[in-house]
C-alpha cells in the first residue's frame, strides 16, 4: 500500500516535470514564432515587454486568463465547454511514450508508437466537437475541414510509422531509437526519406499548421473551428495546437532522427568530445531544428486549396508511402547499409 | 519532356526548397523597422499636420480676419466670427478649427493671405477630454509660438516653389 502512494507520487512528480517545461515551451514557441516569421519578413517581433520582449509569452497568457468566456446562447453549453479539454489532452498525454534519454521516459510501453497514433487522432475530435457545439457556420466549416483533413492524413502519417517499425521491428519508442544508434548515417531519416518527408508534410497536416492550415483559414472563414471561443477556452486550444505541434516534432526525432542519440557516435574524434553530453540535450536540439520547420514553412507558404490538400494526400502521399514500404522490405531482406545489418 | 521535367520538379518539391531558401536568407537580413518613438522617419517640410496660427516678429498676430480659410475649407472644420479691435484693426474674437472634421488637405493654408493659419509637421497628438479636439484661438497662437522656428524652415525651405 505505502509502496502504492510512493509510486504514485514518484509519477505524479514525473508527469509534472514533463508537462510544465512543455507548457513553457509552448509559450516561448508562441513567442519564437512571432519572432522568426517577423525575421523572415524584415521586422523585429515582439521587443517591448519585459527583456527585449522575453515576457511577451507572459504576457499574451496573463491577458487570455483574464478574459471573460463567452459561451454562445445557441450553442450546445456541455460540448462547447469539453471541446478544448478534448483537444488539449491528448497532446499531453501521448508525452508519456516519448523517450527523452537512455532512461527517461514516463511510460516504456510496448505499443508506444500505437499509443501515439491513436492519441494524435483523439485530437480532432475536440476540432470537431468544438465546431459543433459552436453552432456557428464557420466554425462547422472549419470542423469539417479539419476532421476531412485530419482522416486523409492520418493515413500516410500511419504508412510513414509502418516504415520505421519495419526498420526497427518494434512498436517500443525505446527500442527504436536504440536500433538507429551509430551516428548521423545511421538514423533512419536516409533509408526512409521518402517516409520521412511524407511524415513531416502529414505531421503539419494532422496540426492543422500553414500551409494546411484551412481549419482556421483566418481569410476564409475567419478562425473556424475556435472563432466563437475567447479567454481560457481559447487559450486551451492555443496549448493544444503548439502542444501537438512540439508532440509531432517529437516523433519525427525519435522516429527518423534518432532520438537521444548523438549525431557524432561512432565518428573517431567528436565522437568522444562529445560523449558527455546527456541525451536530452541532444533530443531538444533536434526539436528545436524541427519547431524552426514548422514556423519556416508558416512562413514561407501560402495556404492549400482544400481540394489541393485532398489531392496531395489521397493521390500523392499515400502512394509514395506504399512504394517505400515495399522498397524498405526489401532493403531489409537484403540487410542493406548500416541500417539494416 | 517539358512534363516529365515539370512532375520531377513538383514531386522532389523543388519550387518549395527555392521558396524556403529564400525567406531563409531573409531570415538574416537586415532589419528595416523603425523604432517609432525612438526613431522617426524623415519628415517632408510640406509635411500638413497639428495646426497653428502665426504672429509677426513683433508679436502682432497675422491673422486679419479674411475668412478665407473658413470659405475654402472643403470639411466646414473652421469657424471665424470677427471684429475691430480697440486700435481700429480687424481681427478674430474667435477661431476655431474643429480637428476631428478637418481632412489636413491644406487649403486654409494655401488661401491665408499673410501666411497665418499654417499646418506643422507635428503628426503625433492626442485628445484626453471631450471637446478637446475644438482648437480655440489661444490653442493654436500657442502651438504657432512653440514650433516657430520649425514653422518657420519648412516655409523658407518650400519658398521658392512657390
Amino acid at each position: 500500500m505505502k509502496q502504492d502512494i510512493l509510486l504514485l507520487i514518484w509519477t505524479v512528480i514525473k508527469i509534472v516535470a514533463i508537462v510544465l517545461p512543455l507548457i513553457i515551451g509552448v509559450a516561448y514557441l508562441t513567442m519564437a514564432e512571432r519572432k522568426v516569421i517577423s525575421y523572415m519578413q524584415g521586422r523585429i517581433g515582439p521587443n517591448r515587454v519585459g527583456f527585449g520582449g522575453m515576457l511577451q509569452p507572459i504576457a499574451d497568457a496573463m491577458k487570455l486568463l483574464f478574459k471573460e468566456i463567452i459561451i454562445p446562447r445557441v450553442s450546445n453549453r456541455y460540448l462547447f465547454l469539453i471541446a478544448p479539454i478534448v483537444s488539449f489532452v491528448p497532446a499531453l498525454v501521448a508525452w508519456a511514450v516519448i523517450p527523452f534519454g537512455p532512461h527517461l521516459v514516463l511510460a516504456n510501453i510496448n505499443a508506444g508508437v500505437l499509443f501515439v497514433l491513436a492519441m494524435t487522432s483523439l485530437g480532432v475530435y475536440g476540432v470537431l466537437m468544438a465546431g459543433w457545439s459552436s453552432n456557428s457556420k464557420y466554425a462547422m466549416y472549419g470542423a469539417m475541414r479539419s476532421a476531412a483533413q485530419t482522416v486523409s492524413y492520418e493515413i500516410a502519417m500511419s504508412f510513414a510509422f509502418v516504415g520505421v517499425l519495419m526498420a526497427a521491428g518494434s512498436l517500443n519508442m525505446q527500442n527504436i531509437v536504440v536500433a538507429q544508434s551509430g551516428g548521423f548515417w545511421h538514423w533512419y531519416w536516409l533509408p526512409l526519406l521518402p517516409l520521412f518527408v511524407v511524415y513531416w508534410i502529414s505531421g503539419v497536416a494532422e496540426t492543422n499548421r500553414a500551409p494546411f492550415d484551412v481549419a482556421e483559414g483566418e481569410s476564409e472563414i475567419v478562425a473556424g473551428f475556435h472563432i466563437e471561443y475567447s479567454g481560457i477556452t481559447f487559450a486551451l486550444f492555443f496549448l493544444a495546437e503548439y502542444a501537438s505541434m512540439i508532440l509531432i516534432s517529437a516523433l519525427a526525432v525519435t522516429l527518423f532522427m534518432g532520438g537521444w542519440l548523438s549525431p557524432f557516435q561512432g565518428i573517431p574524434v567528436l565522437g568522444a568530445w562529445f560523449a558527455w553530453v546527456p541525451g536530452l540535450v541532444w533530443f531538444v536540439l533536434k526539436l528545436c531544428f524541427f519547431l524552426y520547420l514548422y514556423l519556416w514553412m508558416r512562413a514561407t507558404f501560402p495556404r492549400y486549396r482544400y481540394d489541393q490538400i485532398m489531392r496531395l494526400g489521397w493521390k500523392i502521399l499515400i502512394p509514395v508511402t506504399l512504394v517505400w514500404i515495399v522498397v524498405t522490405g526489401a532493403l531489409i531482406e537484403l540487410h542493406v547499409g548500416p541500417w539494416f545489418s | 519532356m517539358k512534363w516529365i521535367k515539370g512532375f520531377f520538379k513538383t514531386f522532389f518539391l523543388w519550387e518549395l526548397l527555392v521558396g524556403l531558401s529564400l525567406t531563409g536568407r531573409y531570415f538574416f537580413s537586415k532589419k528595416i523597422t523603425i523604432q517609432y518613438p525612438e526613431e522617426k522617419t524623415p519628415l517632408s517640410n510640406r509635411f500638413r499636420g497639428l495646426h497653428a496660427l502665426r504672429r509677426y516678429p513683433n508679436g502682432e498676430e497675422r491673422c486679419i480676419a479674411c475668412k478665407l480659410c473658413e470659405a475654402v475649407c472643403p470639411a466646414l472644420a473652421i469657424t471665424i466670427e470677427a471684429e475691430p479691435r480697440e486700435d481700429g484693426s480687424r481681427r478674430t474674437t474667435r477661431y476655431e478649427i474643429d480637428l476631428f472634421k478637418c481632412i489636413y488637405c491644406g487649403f486654409c493654408e494655401e488661401s491665408c493671405p499673410v501666411d497665418s493659419i499654417v499646418e506643422t509637421n507635428v503628426a503625433d497628438y492626442h485628445f484626453e477630454n471631450r471637446g478637446e479636439n475644438i482648437m480655440t484661438k489661444e490653442k493654436l497662437l500657442a502651438i504657432g509660438d512653440r514650433y516657430e522656428e520649425q514653422i518657420a524652415k519648412d516655409r523658407e525651405l518650400d519658398a521658392k516653389y512657390r
